[in-house]
């Protein structure tokens, strides 16, 4: 029977808000057994939890779609104004339908649900178009069109977004990216690669591991999410320790404007001088300065060594000095530095079966080293363990550099997002403060919010100062949000810290852009908007705030 | 009450073993709290194959898969065989746990992970690296065969198959070789008396057997979850011993009995076709000859 073989599944699907498609998972092990899973249709009103069981040897789950409770409108829940857009109509529809062909246009509220939720659940529009362009030349006149007639467009890539960017508010138009999938070319000297934004990140990681090559960034919604979205929202993830922020390693960017112009920003070579560096204005602006049709990134080495150590800890004060000591004895190999508190790693064991390597401590670190000299690197990584136990800072850990148990271990800490929608729903923040606040903020929101919530918990990318706060509750509660809102902004604020780290400003933080950016800066940012979106018909009520 | 201890009876010119090695102490007559602990000595074989995470590439040659600069670990269920003689130590059921591996330099580190697992030692037979492709499950069998009676084990868990070659081969010869009875695909062992209460999983469930020791058992993947070697264990482990050998050194000879002669890639799944209606479908599966 297929399922005795040892056809490891090790690629999890996130909860997918593609509808009725059937979902392929690929199965490594030198055979490539696709496997064609048939997802209930997740229309159907009864709230039931369709849980995959795939044959995974290591026997967990995955959770392919969460079939919900269907989410309250964001237009009711957070009370927000339709803009002045128009609507569409039969006209725009058949010139949509002329020029991408009736395949690559999708009609129908009840069609569209996967893409008008986002994967939390937690917003939901009304848009009954989706389109799908292959080409930028497509975009361009999709663009142009709706600017012509005033209709509003949401872009959407993987829809993994985490703050309600990635879907519409009321009935914009939704252009995919899906099958912009191409890569254009992989230049193997420099490590350049250049490809359309809706490449899949995994897909492109494992596409440019051909040459030798790794794309810089990780994160847990690698399967997924589009290298175009991650690059409108500057997404971070677990290696910006090492290979830094998209900003650096982005060189080029094509991006369409709403007027329907294609802005030509690209180009291969890592240093280039000449003039005002536009690009830069595409990578965080969320969808809202343009859609980006094309990138050029700079692809590092990949390691031949990694390693990855699981720690467990008794006192944030001690996960502090092993980033330090972990930062001077391990150095240039450090490559990611990984923090879970206790709470989010019950979590994950309860909801998803996982079972972590070690006991139960309050506190956890995923310290990831990778180089190109698996002895060196595992002599360095032996003395700082030595040096972190026998000091007693550690308490306990393992350390693993086989793929699988990676892979196993990078799950506990990546698939906490996904163990969290378990519970209900989750209040999400992404906040950056400083080191020594960390884990304070968690536990003053656990005090502030006593017995209303289900979980309070801490989990993020320590190396970055980057935590990711999460409340959860059985359903939304207005008074909860109000109870965290904007109490974690303040506290934020206070200690100068940024109220959104990486994941951006979507829809849901837009307006408590104050808590982090001067009112200058916010002024600046909408003339902007108004100079390269006078209609304001990208991604509107999203990233700035409300008039 | 003292039982006098079984004494084994050799014949050297059988392979034939018998009696319980090691020594049945009754400490009182039914009524007492006092659990039977045998001391059994138990042997694992362990495999380094590529790990199962890594895409396989096959040769140039088309002689085998890539190995070389490939990442390699504890084929699964060796871990799971490792994880279950490790558990009956800890039961007190068994009183030494020998890791053993054949295979090249490297297998060495694959006999520290069963140490940092909890084994007591290793031992590794090195085969050398140009002639690890061609060791087959027969030789493993006669080297673990050999290693038995200089070992004095009273129990031998392997895992049910390599992930690299599934034969699923060995642990029968072995229980063939040393004429000892087998539990294989292993999903429960529990301990009765001198003998094992064995659940088996087979195509049409579970079947329960008894067997009597010594044994040799296959675990199969239901058998345990396997423990990771935390570092306090890790560190211990590079102090545990590995002996080495090689296999002339047991008299067996690990010359190939088969010749492989082409390794190829699955074919690659073509695009399927959409048909319009359900007529089209039926001619379309009578052209290709299905209906």
């Amino acid at each position: 029977m297929l399922f005795d073989r040892l056809g490891l599944s090790l690629h999890y699907i996130k909860p997918r808000t593609t509808v009725t498609s059937k979902q392929q998972v690929k199965m490594f092990h030198g055979k490539e057994l696709w496997q064609v899973v048939s997802m209930a249709s997740r229309w159907t009103r009864a709230s039931c939890s369709l849980t995959l069981n795939l044959y995974r040897w290591n026997k967990t789950f995955i959770h392919t779609s969460s079939c919900h409770r269907k989410c309250e409108l964001t237009s009711k829940r957070y009370q927000v104004k339709r803009g002045n857009y128009n609507q569409i109509n039969d006209q725009n529809i058949k010139f949509f339908t002329e020029l991408l062909g009736p395949h690559r246009i999708i009609e129908g509220e009840s069609e569209l649900e996967g893409h008008n939720t986002d994967w939390l659940d937690t917003v939901r529009g009304v848009s009954s178009v989706l389109l799908k362009p292959k080409t930028t030349e497509e975009v361009s006149a999709i663009l142009t069109y709706c600017n012509q007639h005033r209709l509003a467009v949401c872009p959407q890539g993987g829809n993994t977004g985490l703050v309600g960017g990635s879907v519409p508010v009321f009935d914009e138009i939704i252009i995919s990216t899906n099958l912009m999938n191409k890569v254009e070319n992989v230049d193997t000297w420099s490590g350049v690669v250049t490809c359309q934004s809706g490449c899949v990140l995994e897909a492109l990681d494992q596409h440019v591991a051909d040459f030798g090559l790794m794309v810089p960034l990780d994160l847990g919604a690698k399967g997924s999410c589009h290298i175009g979205g991650n690059v409108s929202t500057n997404a971070g993830g677990l290696r910006l320790l090492r290979y830094g922020n998209l900003h650096g390693s982005v060189l080029g960017v094509e991006a369409v404007l709403a007027s329907g112009e294609v802005v030509d920003c690209m180009t291969a070579m890592k240093k280039d001088n000449t003039g005002y560096d536009l690009k830069h204005l595409f990578i965080g602006s969320e969808g809202t300065l343009g859609l980006v049709t094309k990138i050029a990134i700079h692809c590092p080495s990949r390691p031949q060594a990694v390693n990855l150590a699981f720690l467990g800890l008794s006192s944030y004060e001690n996960v502090l000095k092993t980033y330090v000591a972990a930062k001077s004895k391990l150095g240039e190999i450090l490559s990611s530095c990984e923090f879970i508190d206790r709470s989010s790693l019950e979590c994950v064991e309860e909801n998803l079966k996982l079972k972590p390597p070690i006991s139960s401590h309050e506190y956890y670190m995923l310290i990831e080293t990778s180089g190109s000299n698996g002895t060196h690197d595992e002599e360095k990584l032996n003395i700082f363990l030595e040096d972190v136990l026998g000091s007693g800072i550690v308490d306990d850990g393992t350390v693993a550099s086989e793929p699988s148990r990676m892979l196993h271990i990078w799950g506990l800490r990546e698939r906490i997002a996904e163990a969290l929608h378990h519970e209900g729903y989750t209040y999400k923040y992404d906040i950056s403060i400083p080191l020594s606040h960390f884990y304070k903020m968690v536990e003053d929101m656990r005090e502030h919010l006593g017995s209303k919530i289900i979980r309070c918990c801490g989990y993020g990318h320590i190396g970055d100062g980057n935590l990711h706060l999460n409340i959860t509750t059985e359903e939304f509660d207005k008074e909860v949000l109000n109870h965290i809102e904007p109490a974690v902004y303040e506290w934020t604020s206070k200690v100068k810290g940024s109220i959104s780290a990486e994941h951006g400003l979507g829809f849901k933080k837009r307006n408590y852009i104050h808590y982090s950016k001067s009112s200058g800066a916010v002024t600046i940012m909408k003339q902007m908007k108004k100079l390269l979106d006078p209609n304001g018909i990208l991604n509107p009520y999203k990233v700035l705030p409300d008039e | 009450m003292k039982l006098k201890p079984e004494v084994r009876q050799d014949r050297p010119s059988t392979r034939r073993v018998q009696g319980i090695r090691g020594r049945v102490q009754l400490f009182s007559i039914k009524s007492s709290p006092f659990t039977i602990t045998m001391s059994l000595r138990v042997l694992v074989g362990v495999k380094r194959v590529i790990d199962y995470a890594v895409k396989i590439r096959v040769r140039p040659d088309k002689l085998g898969v890539v190995t070389d600069g490939v990442k390699h670990s504890m084929n699964p269920f060796d871990e799971i065989a490792i994880e279950e003689a490790v558990r009956l130590k800890e039961k007190k059921i068994a009183k030494e746990v020998v890791a053993i591996s054949c295979g090249p330099t490297q297998a060495q580190e694959t006999i520290r992970t069963a140490l940092a697992m909890g084994a007591d030692r290793g031992i590794h037979v090195e085969i050398p690296a140009k002639e690890v492709e061609k060791l087959e499950p027969l030789h493993v069998a006669k080297i673990m065969a050999k290693l038995v009676e200089q070992e004095k084990a009273d129990l031998v868990v392997l895992g049910k198959q390599a992930i690299d070659d599934d034969s699923n081969a060995t642990a029968q010869m072995t229980a063939a070789l040393l004429d000892w009875p087998q539990a294989t695909f292993a999903s429960k062992i529990e301990k009765t008396d001198g003998e094992l209460q064995v659940t088996r999983e087979v195509d049409g469930g579970l079947e329960i057997i008894k067997v009597k020791l010594p044994a040799v058992v296959s675990a199969d993947l239901r058998l345990n979850e396997p423990r990771y070697a935390t570092l306090p264990n890790i560190m211990k482990a590079k102090k545990k011993k590995i002996a080495k050998m090689k296999a002339a050194d047991l008299g067996v000879d690990t010359s190939p009995h088969f010749e492989v002669l082409d390794v190829a890639d699955p074919p690659v799944r073509e695009a399927g076709i959409k048909v319009e209606d359900v007529d089209t479908l039926v001619t379309k599966l009578k052209d290709a000859g299905r209906i």
